[in-house]
C-alpha cells in the first residue's frame, strides 16, 4: 500500500521558488489500478518521480507498506518493491534487451524466461533479445521493452509515466491489451498509471485528477469520465479565451 | 611443450581466454623467450633468422583454423620489440588471436612493442583479436606500443577486435592498412584508461582500390586522471567508402582528444566521420537504479555495455 501525506515539491526558477505539488495526500490500496490524469503541467509526472525517489519533496511523507521511504534513494525504494516506467525510455549503447531484463529480474534470467516477457508485450522475442537498447529501436519498441522490464521485476507497486506517449496507434492498441492483462493479474500488488488516454482511464479502479499540483477530483471512471471528456485541458483554455 | 608459471597462466587467461593449451597452431612467448609452439599441416610458424620475431604462414584455402600467439611478461625491467609477420594465403578463413599481458611487481618499467604485419591474400577472410592487459602493484610501468599493419589484396576481408581494458600505464597504438579493390576492413577498438595512464591510438587507412571499404569504430572510457588521444584518418584514393567513429565516456578528471580526419583523392570516395565525448548520462544511471542497482553498480553496467 502506498500512502502519500501532505507532499510538497518545488523547483527554483529564476531564483524564485515555484511550487509544483501542494500538500498532496493520496492512498493507493493493494490490488488497485489507479490512473492519475490532468492537464499538462499539473504535476502528474513529478508526482510519479517523487514516488520513485527520482525527485525529493520539500515536505511531506511517502509510506510504502507502512514504512516511511521519504528519505530513501531510488535504489532502496526499488529494492523494497517500487518500479517505474519512464515516459521516454532511456537508450544505452552496448546494453542488450536481455541484459536489461536480467538486471530487472535481479537474477540470472534464462533466455526463454526473458523471451516470455517480450512476448507478453507483443514483441517477437527472437528478433529483440540480442538487440542493443540504442537509437535503432523505435519509440514504440522502446516503450514495450520498458514495460517488459517492469513485468520482469514483478514488484508490489508499478508506476507508469505516460506509457502512451510517443507510440503509434497500432502499438497503442497492444498497450491497452497489456494493461488489461496486468489489471486482471494484479492480486495484492498495485499499479499507478499517469495517462491522458480515455481507454486507460476506463480500466482504472480509481481515477485521480490533478490540477495545479493538487487533487481536483477522484472517483470511479464511470463517475468522472463524462465530466472529464472534453472538459480537460483544451476546454479550460477555450474558456479562458472567452 | 608450454612452460608457464601461475602468474603467466593468469595473464594468458586474461588476454586470450585460454585455460589450457589451445588446439591448432600457437606460439607462446614468456619473458622474452619461446615457451611453446605448435604448427599444423596448414599453418607454419618459424622464428626469423635474426631472432627478432616469427613468420606465420597460412596455406591458401585454409579454413576454420586458428592461430594463438600470446605474449606474457612477468619479470620487471624487461623491454622487447617483436616483429611478427602473417602471410595469409588466398581464400583462407582463419582466426588469429594475439595479445600481451604484463605483470610488473618490480620497480623497473616493463615494455613490449609488438609489430604485427598481415599480408592478406585475395578473397581471404581474417578475424584478428588482440587483447592487452596489465597487472602488478610495483612502481615500474607497464608499457605496450603495438603496431598493426594490414596489406589487403583484392576482395579480402579483415575484422580486427582490439581491446585494452585494464592495467596498461602507457600505450601508443599505431594501425596502418592498405586496401586494394573490393577489400573490406572492420576495426572495433575498446579502450579504458584509469589512474594516470595515457593511451594514444592512431589509424591511417588507405582505400586504394575501387569498392574498398573501411569501418573503424573506437569506444573508450577515460577515468580518474587518465588521458587518451584518438587520431583516425581514412584516405580514399578510389571509388570507395569509409567510416570512422570515436565514441568516448569521460569520467572524473579524464582528458580525451578525438581527431577523426578524412582525405579524399577521388570524386567517388564516400567518407564519413563521427566523434562524440560525454559523461555517463544521468537518466541512464537513474533507469538502472530504478531496477535496484546502486549508483556504482549502474555505472559499471553502463561501462561494461559500452565497451562490449
Amino acid at each position: 500500500m502506498l500512502e502519500i501525506r501532505d507532499l510538497c515539491f518545488a523547483v527554483s526558477e529564476d531564483e524564485q521558488k515555484k511550487e509544483i505539488i501542494h500538500d498532496l495526500s493520496l492512498t493507493v490500496e493493494n490490488g488497485k489500478f489507479v490512473v492519475i490524469t490532468g492537464p499538462n503541467g499539473s504535476g502528474k509526472s513529478t508526482l510519479a518521480r517523487l514516488i520513485m525517489g527520482i525527485e525529493k519533496p520539500i515536505s511531506g511523507q511517502i509510506l510504502f507498506d507502512g514504512q516511511d521511504v521519504t528519505a530513501l534513494g531510488i535504489s532502496e525504494r526499488a529494492k523494497l518493491g517500487i518500479s517505474f516506467a519512464f515516459q521516454q525510455p532511456v537508450r544505452f549503447k552496448g546494453i542488450r534487451v536481455q541484459d536489461l531484463l536480467r538486471l530487472a529480474a535481479g537474477k540470472n534470467l534464462s533466455v526463454s524466461a526473458a523471451c516470455a516477457y517480450l512476448s507478453e508485450v507483443g514483441l517477437c522475442a527472437r528478433d529483440y533479445i540480442d538487440r542493443e537498447i540504442n537509437a535503432s529501436l523505435s519509440g514504440g519498441e522502446l516503450k514495450r521493452i520498458e514495460i517488459a522490464t517492469l513485468l520482469a521485476r514483478h514488484t508490489k507497486l508499478s508506476v507508469f509515466d505516460e506509457p502512451e506517449a510517443g507510440i503509434d496507434l497500432w502499438s497503442f492498441q497492444n498497450l491497452i491489451r497489456i494493461f488489461e492483462k496486468m489489471r486482471g493479474e494484479i492480486e495484492d500488488s498495485s499499479i499507478i498509471i499517469i495517462s491522458h488516454q480515455e481507454r486507460i482511464l476506463q480500466i482504472a479502479d480509481e481515477v485521480v485528477v490533478l490540477a495545479d499540483g493538487r487533487i481536483k477530483q477522484r472517483g470511479k471512471p464511470e463517475e468522472l469520465l463524462p465530466s472529464l471528456i472534453g472538459v480537460t485541458a483544451p476546454a479550460s483554455i477555450c474558456q479562458k479565451l472567452q | 611443450m608450454v612452460k608457464l608459471d601461475a602468474i603467466q597462466k593468469r595473464l594468458i587467461e586474461e588476454i586470450a581466454d585460454l585455460h589450457a593449451v589451445p588446439s591448432g597452431a600457437y606460439n607462446f612467448r614468456a619473458n622474452g623467450e619461446l615457451a611453446g609452439r605448435n604448427t599444423t599441416a596448414n599453418i607454419d610458424i618459424v622464428s626469423k633468422s635474426d631472432g627478432s620475431g616469427i613468420d606465420i604462414r597460412i596455406k591458401p584455402g585454409t579454413k576454420n583454423e586458428s592461430v594463438h600467439i600470446p605474449v606474457v611478461l612477468s619479470a620487471s625491467g624487461l623491454k622487447e620489440t617483436v616483429y611478427n609477420d602473417f602471410y595469409i594465403g588466398e581464400d583462407c578463413d582463419v582466426v588469429i588471436v594475439a595479445g600481451c599481458g604484463i605483470d610488473n611487481c618490480g620497480s623497473q618499467d616493463s615494455e613490449h612493442d609488438g609489430v604485427h604485419r598481415f599480408f592478406v591474400g585475395k578473397n581471404a577472410r581474417v578475424k584478428y583479436v588482440e587483447k592487452h592487459y596489465g597487472s602488478g602493484d610495483g612502481m615500474g610501468k607497464r608499457i605496450l606500443n603495438p603496431v598493426t599493419e594490414a596489406y589487403m589484396e583484392e576482395d579480402s576481408s579483415m575484422e580486427m577486435e582490439m581491446e585494452q581494458i585494464k592495467g596498461v600505464d602507457s600505450t601508443q597504438r599505431t594501425t596502418l592498412a592498405e586496401l586494394k579493390a573490393g577489400a573490406k576492413l572492420v576495426v572495433k577498438e575498446r579502450l579504458m584508461t584509469h589512474g594516470s595512464q595515457h593511451a594514444e591510438s592512431e589509424y591511417q587507412i588507405n582505400l586504394n582500390g575501387a569498392g574498398a571499404t573501411a569501418d573503424v569504430v573506437s569506444r573508450s572510457v577515460a577515468r580518474d586522471d587518465s588521458s587518451q588521444t584518438f587520431n583516425a584518418r581514412i584516405t580514399g584514393n578510389a571509388p570507395c567508402s569509409g567510416h570512422t567513429e570515436c565514441d568516448s565516456i569521460i569520467m572524473d578528471r579524464g582528458h580525451i582528444l578525438a581527431i577523426p580526419s578524412l582525405e579524399a583523392n577521388d570524386v567517388d570516395a564516400m567518407l564519413v566521420h563521427e566523434a562524440a565525448i560525454g559523461k555517463i548520462a544521468g537518466d541512464q544511471l537513474v533507469k538502472l537504479m530504478t531496477l535496484g542497482l546502486s549508483e556504482q553498480e549502474a555505472e559499471e553496467q553502463i561501462i561494461n555495455g559500452f565497451l562490449r
